[in-house]
């Protein structure tokens, strides 16, 4: 579980984060949604410690990040898998070396033994015949599987996605979705999502936090983000017609 | 390391005609007929151990492999490539930085040593073509009062160069911001800064180590 206790990040004058508080728990796929700006990106890298936060605490499994030693904060890295917006495979690298290369940087394992555990995590997100490939000549979705499969090869207890549809067809959105609640589900993962992808929020919401201008706005289920009247959650999630349709046929 | 056996080709193409340039000029100007032609080979040494090959060759080197290291590790650092070693846990800089800085601290002496030769070897060929100075001639006036301090000074410079050379476009690279216009900004100024850098700590080293 996760834990994030009233944080605050600055950029100079620049207030991104103005005092959030929420909880994480473990097993769950948890969805950051709001607007481009509203600091969904700045909250997921804060709680990653990749920004310093300026006041507030972020505790992993009840212990706090700002009390982690240098080698706590390095084991607790190695618990930790994370999906970037454009996947940031290492383009020098083939499919199989992004794959294994957490496990050659934290693991005494062998060759074989590494192999083993990268067949079975690109298997896993169905993708078996691409060994030997560059990220240049994968497809966008392909990529963020691959990126998906080095997220998951350390076995981590915390499992990161920044924007994992962007820029895909909604077919493959809702493979990546399914993929990542699947693996969130099988493994215990903590599993938290920005996304501003309102099939996402439906699909896989099982815990959703609306940003707004820095600040937590509106909190629930996908459930309840389709009855709630919070004006918030109506300006940015029912801006849709589709979507209010949906919404009125449910109500009703 | 590749970078640097990348450069060997145009190492290779500057290094023979500059020393030829060098050695024709020399000569068009050594008029005096009382002056041996030896003397010829003497100041087309000195100015290629000395200033040339380590100087010159570097500063084509902080283009080639300057602009190289930054827009790498800058666009590392746009796709969020260096987020994700972050992440893991690795020393990101550590990591992307230091190799390069051993490598080229390592091969360009490696690059210079090659370039000495071959400037001499232009040197040789271009007097001898143009009916300057005799293969003979050239060959008495390189062994000609040759000081070996020369070469330390010229390998010391380098060492130092492929360092500045390395570490101000690592630099450059490792703290872009934005996108692919951002990359080729933070590459043009680590060739220019790290030309600034170079041309005066040329002149710090030749106070220093010659004065």
């Amino acid at each position: 579980m996760i834990e994030v206790r009233d944080i605050k990040k600055a950029f100079g004058d620049d207030e991104i984060l103005k005092g959030i508080s929420v909880k994480f728990e473990a097993g769950k796929t948890h969805l950051v949604i709001g607007r481009s700006g509203s600091g969904k990106t700045v909250f997921i890298k804060s709680i990653l410690g990749l920004h310093e936060i300026n006041s507030g605490e972020i505790f992993f499994d009840g212990v706090s990040l700002g009390e982690m030693d240098k080698k706590n904060r390095l084991q607790l890295r190695q618990e930790i898998g994370m999906v970037f917006q454009g996947g940031a495979l290492f383009d020098s690298m083939t499919v199989e070396e992004n794959v294994m290369f957490p496990l050659n940087m934290f693991t005494e394992k062998t060759y074989e033994e590494k192999l083993e555990r990268v067949n079975f995590c690109l298997d896993r997100v169905n993708l078996n015949d691409s060994n030997l490939k560059l990220p240049s000549e994968l497809s966008g979705g392909m990529q963020k599987r691959v990126a998906i499969a080095r997220a998951i090869a350390l076995n981590p207890k915390y499992l990161f996605c920044d924007e994992p549809n962007s820029g895909l067809d909604p077919d493959t959105s809702i493979v990546i979705d399914q993929l990542i609640k699947e693996i969130t589900e099988e493994f215990g993962i903590t599993t938290i999502i920005n996304t501003h992808d309102m099939n996402s929020v439906l699909e896989i919401g099982e815990h959703i936090i609306l940003l707004k201008q820095g600040y937590k706005v509106w909190e629930g289920t996908k459930e309840e983000v389709l009855i709630t009247r919070n004006k918030d959650v109506e300006e940015f999630v029912f801006r849709s017609k589709l979507f209010k349709k949906v919404r009125e046929a449910l109500i009703k | 390391m590749e970078l640097g056996v990348d450069s060997l080709g145009i190492v290779a193409i500057i290094s023979i005609f500059v020393g030829a340039v060098v050695t024709i000029q020399t000569a068009l100007n050594i008029e005096d007929p009382l002056i041996p032609d030896y003397y010829i080979a003497i100041a087309t040494r000195e100015s290629i151990v000395l200033e040339f090959s380590p100087t010159i060759v570097s500063l084509i080197l902080a283009g080639k492999v300057g602009s190289n290291i930054a827009s790498t590790i800058g666009t590392m650092r746009v796709t969020e490539q260096i987020d994700a070693l972050d992440v893991m846990g690795i020393n990101s800089a550590s990591y992307l930085i230091l190799p390069k800085i051993i490598a080229c601290v390592l091969f360009n002496p490696v690059l210079i040593i090659f370039s000495i030769f071959l400037g001499l070897f232009g040197g040789y060929i271009a007097g001898d073509l143009a009916g300057m100075i005799s293969h003979h001639d050239f060959t008495m006036g390189l062994q000609m009062s040759f000081d070996q301090f020369y070469i330390v000074y010229a390998l010391t410079k380098t060492v130092v160069f492929a360092f500045l050379i390395t570490s101000i476009s690592a630099f450059y690279g490792y703290y872009v911001k934005g996108g692919a216009l951002d990359v080729g900004r933070a590459s043009t100024l680590a060739v220019v800064n790290s030309s600034i850098a170079l041309i005066i700590s040329n002149y710090l080293l030749t106070e220093i180590m010659l004065s």
